[in-house]
């Protein structure tokens, strides 16, 4: 083998950039190597790993060349769990280097407001352009002056239960109202199948449940001055209540400690028969219809129907995960990343991705509603304009941080979890509240 | 000396190196000793020193991911003391601690002193005995999740067909029994730990010391109580030196198991900082939740070390 001395090794790196500056292309190749500074120039995007595995595969196999052949640099899609991306997003931040693009949840934009950059001329444009955002996508991407992400989608979330197994107690409409919805569980547990529900701290079937159950009864965090907390009121004291009954009634009581993933094996092994989930376990079950099967036989895909939760003396609400992409402050591609945002939120390259998702999740932009996938697949229509009816927790004040504190710290779900637990409802209710209070009074 | 220096001066040797001013001065002893430290030095200093006085600084600012934050005294520790999850979670991080570690120290000496008697298998036995605490504990305690999983459960499932149940037990959805599971995983972790550092401890004692006791009639109890246990008595209190530390400052077990849930009925010190740290970018509190746990485990050390020491002295 041919020895190498220092000296002889800083003149062969040398070679690979001097020759890209002074001889071209020609050069490079008589270098046999890549120029040091051509390497790494492109847009590094970091996103979950996404619940649709097919989208994972088309991004990385389809949409990643495309990028490459339409922007001309390289893209590089990253693909995390879910759980750890906050700590990546932290880590990138406070160090300084990171994914030029980050897909954020919730209202991660205005966690980190001051480390994103200013996208109001691309939001903007998307928006006009594909029929203007959901109101959720708007709150948690807009801090009210300007746009400090990109909304991307919005994951809906609905009851999935089992057509027969309802038509069996005499229910073959979906209760409308709570009242309807305990008194089919109640039926529906006496024979086995309860509901299920997480009230456990999850990030997603555990908020997204609990928050639009509190607004329905007429109970919020906060008036929309950001300021006062109006927890404590009679309408969540009755919400309370009313959870306790319908837990012990209705509900599978290991639901406590479930996780996001814990409600789709549930349903999916058939010892539960209604859940607040996204498209995910219908999706799965319809891959694979010969795992997942009825008690019959037949396949449980075709005994599954999606409905919004019911509705509450003070009306019927959702809550649906918002993702959207937040451009890093930190980031020395930022004229490339905006092309990339651009490129990727337009309708013909977003459309290949939506088509992936099966309605698992909706564009950000209200234009997805009439797209043709909808006529696909009639089970998949409730999703569809799921989002109109979402709000975001911190209502009805802005989606701001204290909003998030709450919601990470899982106030509302464990008011409810502690009165479940033999906690009296007006206890659980001002321990939420005071907690509230020392969020807004920081 | 002066005579090997007389023979080089009379005799020099043409092939030897020239000496720098480097190679003259790691001569020195005190130098070469410096230099030869200063590896660790860098290392305590980047990866213990750096991140502590960064925590401490991060604890008394309002600092937030992205923002540096302004000063503001020990008001994020005053916040502390006012929050109601917080102090479920100091209580929670004691009971646990105090609970495993006791448990561990138990089960782990038994464990200890089966391992040392002579069998056949027992070399295989020793390292299969290992095995949780060399698996990733992430791993093990997915598993442990699916054992304890509300539907899933195989440890309900044999409870109930061996009569022992007749419902279900919600392993991880009743406050209390959360607790004792993670608990109950976390002993299970840590056993090994214990057994294999206190058959260490035992092996170095003299068999000679025993047969003399066996001889002058002490019971086996006896023997345990006078001969074994005083001197096993220092590699135990490191053991659990290290042990609580570990425990008290556990993250990954009750992350992956509970969340901290229900109800923060399992919520430890780590989980909430990193909730508050992480979770909502709020790294100043999350740092001071953090912090809090120092000076409780400052004082473990101290006590035990000052212990450890008495007890060598004598």
């Amino acid at each position: 083998m041919a020895r190498i001395g220092r000296r002889k090794l800083f003149k062969l790196t040398g070679a690979g950039a001097l020759a890209a500056r002074t001889g071209g292309i020609a050069a490079i190749l008589a270098a046999g190597r890549a120029p040091a500074y051509a390497q790494g120039v492109g847009v590094h995007w970091l996103r979950w790993n996404d619940f649709i595995p097919a989208s994972d595969v088309l991004l990385k196999n389809e949409i990643a060349p495309a990028a490459e052949k339409a922007l001309g640099f390289k893209l590089n899609i990253e693909m995390i769990n879910g759980n750890d991306l906050q700590a990546r997003t932290t880590a990138a931040i406070q160090s300084g280097s990171g994914p030029d693009v980050i897909c954020g949840l919730n209202n991660w934009p205005q966690l980190y407001a001051e480390s994103v950059v200013d996208v109001s001329d691309l939001a903007e444009e998307l928006g006009k352009a594909q029929g203007g955002f959901y109101e959720e996508s708007k709150v948690v991407a807009n801090d009210g002056k300007k746009w400090i992400a990109v909304p991307w989608c919005v994951l809906g979330a609905m009851v999935v239960y089992r057509k027969s197994w309802f038509d069996e107690i005499g229910v073959t409409k979906f209760p409308e109202t709570w009242e309807q919805y305990r008194e089919a569980g109640k039926k529906l547990k006496a024979k086995g199948r309860p509901l299920g529900q997480t009230l456990g701290h999850t990030f997603g079937d555990a908020p997204t449940f609990t928050y639009p159950y509190l607004w329905s009864w007429g109970g919020k965090e906060v008036e929309a001055d950001g300021k006062t907390v109006v927890l404590d009121s009679k309408a969540a004291v009755d919400s309370v209540k009313f959870m306790t009954g319908f837990w012990k009634d209705a509900h599978d009581e290991g639901g406590l400690a479930w996780d996001d993933t814990s409600n789709n094996r549930a349903f999916l092994s058939g010892t539960i028969s209604a859940t607040l989930n996204g498209a995910s376990i219908y999706l799965l079950a319809k891959i694979k219809p010969d795992t997942y099967q009825t008690e019959k036989g037949t396949p449980m895909f075709e005994d599954m129907l999606h409905s919004p939760l019911p509705r509450g003396p003070a009306g019927q609400f959702g809550y649906h995960l918002p993702m959207s992409n937040m451009l890093m402050g930190y980031s020395k591609n930022q004229k490339a990343a905006r092309e990339f945002l651009r490129w990727i939120t337009s309708k013909e390259v977003y459309q290949k991705w939506f088509d992936s998702q099966q309605g698992y999740s909706v564009g950000a932009t209200t234009v997805w509603e009439s797209d043709p996938l909808w006529k696909k697949d009639p089970i998949m229509l409730p999703f569809r304009a799921a989002a109109r009816a979402g709000r975001f927790p911190g209502f009805a004040g802005p989606a701001d941080r204290k909003a998030a504190e709450g919601l990470s710290k899982y106030l509302i779900t464990d008011m409810y979890a502690k009165a479940v637990q033999g906690m009296p409802a007006e206890d659980a209710v001002k321990w939420a509240h005071e907690e509230f209070v020392k969020i807004h009074a920081a | 000396m002066a005579v090997s220096y007389s023979l080089a001066q009379r005799r020099p040797y043409a092939g030897a190196p020239r000496r720098g001013p480097v190679t003259r001065l790691l001569e020195d002893e005190r130098w070469l000793a410096a230099a030869l430290l200063l590896p660790t030095l860098v290392l305590l200093a980047l990866f213990i020193a750096y991140p502590f006085v960064k925590g401490i600084e991060l604890s008394v600012t309002d600092a937030k991911v992205g923002v540096p934050g302004n000063f503001v005294g020990l008001d994020n520790f005053r916040a502390l003391a006012n929050d109601s999850i917080f102090r479920v979670a100091v209580w929670n991080t004691f009971v646990y601690t105090a609970v495993t570690t006791v448990l561990k120290l138990a089960l782990g000496l038994w464990l200890a002193l089966l391992l040392n008697r002579h069998f056949r298998g027992k070399a295989l036995t020793r390292a299969f005995v290992l095995l949780p605490f060399i698996i990733p504990t992430v791993l093990s305690t997915f598993a442990w999740k699916w054992m304890f999983d509300p539907t899933f459960s195989v440890i309900n499932w044999t409870l109930f067909r061996l009569g022992l149940i007749t419902g279900r037990i919600n392993w991880l959805s009743d406050p209390t029994l959360a607790m004792v599971s993670v608990i109950i995983v976390n002993v299970w972790r840590g056993v090994p730990f214990y057994a294999i550092s206190l058959l260490a401890g035992l092996q170095t004692i003299s068999p000679e010391l025993q047969e003399a006791a066996a001889i002058d009639g002490a019971r086996p109890w006896q023997r345990f109580r006078y001969v074994t246990w005083p001197l096993l008595l220092p590699v135990t209190m490191v053991v659990v030196l290290f042990s609580v530390i570990q425990t008290f400052a556990d993250f990954q077990l009750v992350y992956v198991l509970t969340g901290g849930g229900p109800a923060n009925a399992t919520q430890l010190f780590a989980t909430y900082a990193y909730q508050i740290g992480v979770g909502t970018g709020l790294l100043s509190q999350g740092a001071a939740v953090s912090l809090a746990m120092f000076p409780v485990l400052l004082l473990v050390v101290i006590v035990q070390l000052l212990y450890i020491r008495r007890v060598e002295t004598h």
